[in-house]
């Protein structure tokens, strides 16, 4: 079938998804279908390739940096902006910026892939770029285990073509770079003094000290308070404000930066670059704030323990209605015990409003051990949702979430306040 | 120190660990607290000393390099531990501790990995991966709720009994629908998700032989476990 033919029954399907109010996945299936190899063919002729992104933590907050400062520099870059980091969510992202010829306008790809979902698209398309964030205990009962969703990361390192960017504070991440001996491999990398902020698997489960690593990194944190982040780079030290918060995504645009000075190499206008790092506003559900009644109320996504954990560090005050909504759903994972690897007592100066979700007891038992205490419990998330709102109407709120969780939360406050339109 | 001392050791914390086994520790420490004792815990990693001091033995389930990690050492502690255990000392193996309690753990590859014996069991490793929500029901403890995630399938010889019969999920194998193990005061299982949580019972359990081993008598003060039975009750209706 020809690219054309295959494009318009893409974007047809498309549009009729759009009017039924579906979601992305659908269309990119089909196209998938009527041509396997409609990504592999449209992506082929960009002029600086193609950027994968990937690791268990930050993928969509990163990629959202990478993309804006690709921008910054002049290039057009195309992304799945839509978080549907599978690729059929990239087939479906391709068909809104494709022309009617099937040819795509930009420069660059810049791609969000979830590790089992990278390792099958390198094997049609090796990206020039790759950017391994880290490896966590996430979904264990989806993937199997830490070492094999390691081992899917390596296989994307080793698909890339030309320059490969690795974590220098994640043992598991750093070690890919033994195999790669052929390739352009850059790190990024904290200071000594924030590494205890930042543990990697390994240091999550233990009490054991860490150990400084002899790797040199490209782009370093040096420091983050108060919003200011200080990088260093080139021997030369450069602070900035950030809107990005969470510690977690404030070391991953160390990065970032890596990787786009990977692909720009000197032709860096760094006035531009810095200006537009410390304008980036976080992700979707990735500590996104809504206006709620007059009230700021921040969105956290939370899917494994170090997430959680790296949330409630990075969120924490005190004047803050808290609540928590877990689900058990299969985008969330099954198993629950991940609460159990998450330390829950700096809540306990604060207590928690609310604890919803179908998993709301499971929740509520952990926090009870961590001497955390729950005002109301409720496994019905629309009505634990308008209670937490009616109750803290003149305070700030939080509300820490599992994914299908958030789906419910952003849908029902959707009718409250202008919350953007995400599509699954 | 005044309150009287229960030491738990905490069998290869950093290498077997892997799901939540932290809560079964916690719930252990805590509720010894309510009981008035003072909990003292101590990680035991491959090449420390072993402590001359255990009323308690926890370990937990960990991935392959995990296991590779500690099983010369747990080899070599191994001894020690079938003592321990032939006293009545309470212990607790998940998952992948449980199949090292055992005689071995035959791969799917056909490579036998030795464990202590300490239970007469053997586990065979399958393609299969038995993954879910798992209820069990064991006449001394009643429901068991949890969750399974396992490819070693397990087959126990007398004297060991099982721990409990499936109710949902599958449990020890894919054949005789039963779940974990009991020896003398032994316990292995491969529920994790955390056991102890939502299990109180068996955590009581452990705790009661601990104290009646040191002390002699045990006094056991009302803790409000409602919660618990909620959660209890709210899980045993979610899919497999």
């Amino acid at each position: 079938m020809s690219k054309q033919l295959v494009t318009i029954i893409g974007k047809a399907v498309k549009t009729v998804a759009r009017l039924r109010g579906g979601g992305s996945a659908l269309p990119g299936l089909v196209v998938e279908h009527i041509d396997p190899n409609f990504i592999s063919k449209t992506l082929s002729h960009l002029p600086m390739g193609v950027v994968v992104i990937s690791g268990t933590n930050g993928k969509t907050t990163t990629t959202k940096m990478v993309v804006e400062l690709l921008e910054s520099q002049g290039l057009k870059v195309f992304t799945n902006r839509t978080g549907s980091n599978f690729t059929r969510g990239v087939a479906a992202a391709l068909l809104g910026e494709i022309d009617i010829r099937g040819n795509l306008h930009a420069d660059i790809a810049v791609l969000e892939l979830d590790e089992a979902h990278a390792v099958h698209f390198v094997d049609k398309i090796a990206p020039r770029y790759s950017l391994i964030l880290n490896v966590m205990r996430d979904q264990l009962d989806r993937f199997g285990e830490v070492d094999k969703t390691a081992s899917l990361l390596q296989h994307i390192a080793l698909s890339t073509t030309k320059t490969v960017v690795l974590n220098r504070e994640d043992t598991l991440i750093a070690k890919i770079s033994d195999n790669l001996s052929k390739k352009e491999v850059r790190f990024f990398g904290l200071n000594q003094s924030l590494r205890s902020l930042f543990p990697n698997d390994d240091e999550f489960h233990s009490t054991k000290p860490t150990t400084k690593s002899k790797i040199k990194a490209d782009v370093v944190l040096t420091s983050f308070s108060n919003n200011l982040a200080t990088y260093e780079f080139d021997n030369k030290s450069i602070t900035t404000k950030l809107k990005i918060n969470g510690i977690y995504n404030v070391f991953n645009s160390a990065a970032a930066l890596t990787l786009v000075r990977a692909i720009l190499k000197d032709k860096i206008d760094y006035d531009k670059l810095i200006g537009t790092l410390s304008k980036i506003k976080p992700a979707f559900g990735r500590g996104e704030s809504l206006d709620v009644y007059g009230q700021p109320l921040e969105l956290i996504l939370v899917k494994n323990p170090s997430g959680f954990r790296l949330g409630l560090k990075s969120f924490q005050t005190d004047e803050h209605a808290v609540m928590i909504a877990i689900n058990d759903n299969y985008a969330d994972g099954r198993d629950m015990s991940w609460l159990w690897d998450v330390d829950f007592s700096s809540l306990k100066t604060i207590k928690v409003s609310q604890v919803s979700g179908t998993r709301a007891y499971d929740m509520a038992l952990r926090l009870q051990y961590d001497d955390v205490e729950t005002d109301f419990i409720d496994t019905n998330l629309k009505k634990s949702l308008n209670n937490f709102l009616n109750v803290n109407i003149h305070v700030p709120k939080r509300i820490y979430c599992t994914y299908t969780a958030m789906l419910t939360i952003r849908k029902s406050l959707a009718k409250i306040t202008n919350v953007k339109r995400i599509i699954k | 120190m005044n309150k009287k001392v229960i030491n738990i050791v905490h069998l290869y914390a950093r290498d077997m660990n892997i799901y939540g086994d932290m809560g079964n520790v916690l719930v252990i420490k805590r509720r010894l607290e309510k009981y008035g004792f003072t909990p003292l815990i101590t990680e035991y990693n491959p090449g420390d000393n072993f402590p001359s001091e255990i009323d308690i033995v926890i370990g937990g389930g960990g991935q392959d390099s995990g296991q590779s990690k500690i099983q010369d050492d747990l080899i070599k502690i191994g001894p020690k531990l079938k003592k321990l255990a032939q006293n009545g000392v309470p212990m607790l193996m998940i998952c992948g501790l449980y199949q090292l309690f055992g005689k071995f753990f035959k791969t799917s590859s056909g490579e036998i990995i030795k464990g202590i014996g300490l239970l007469d069991i053997e586990t065979y490793g399958k393609s299969e991966r038995l993954i879910g929500n798992i209820i069990t029901n064991s006449r001394e403890f009643g429901d068991i709720i949890g969750y399974e995630n396992h490819s070693g399938q397990t087959y126990l010889n007398s004297p060991v009994e099982p721990l409990g019969s499936v109710i949902l999920g599958a449990g020890n194998n894919t054949d005789d629908g039963s779940e974990g193990a009991r020896y003398k005061n032994v316990i292995g299982t491969y529920l994790h998700g955390s056991l102890l949580p939502k299990n109180y019972k068996i955590a009581d359990f452990l705790i009661e032989k601990a104290v009646l081993n040191r002390y002699g008598t045990f006094e056991k003060i009302a803790i409000d476990d409602s919660i618990a039975d909620k959660a209890r009750q709210n899980a045993k209706k979610r899919p497999r």
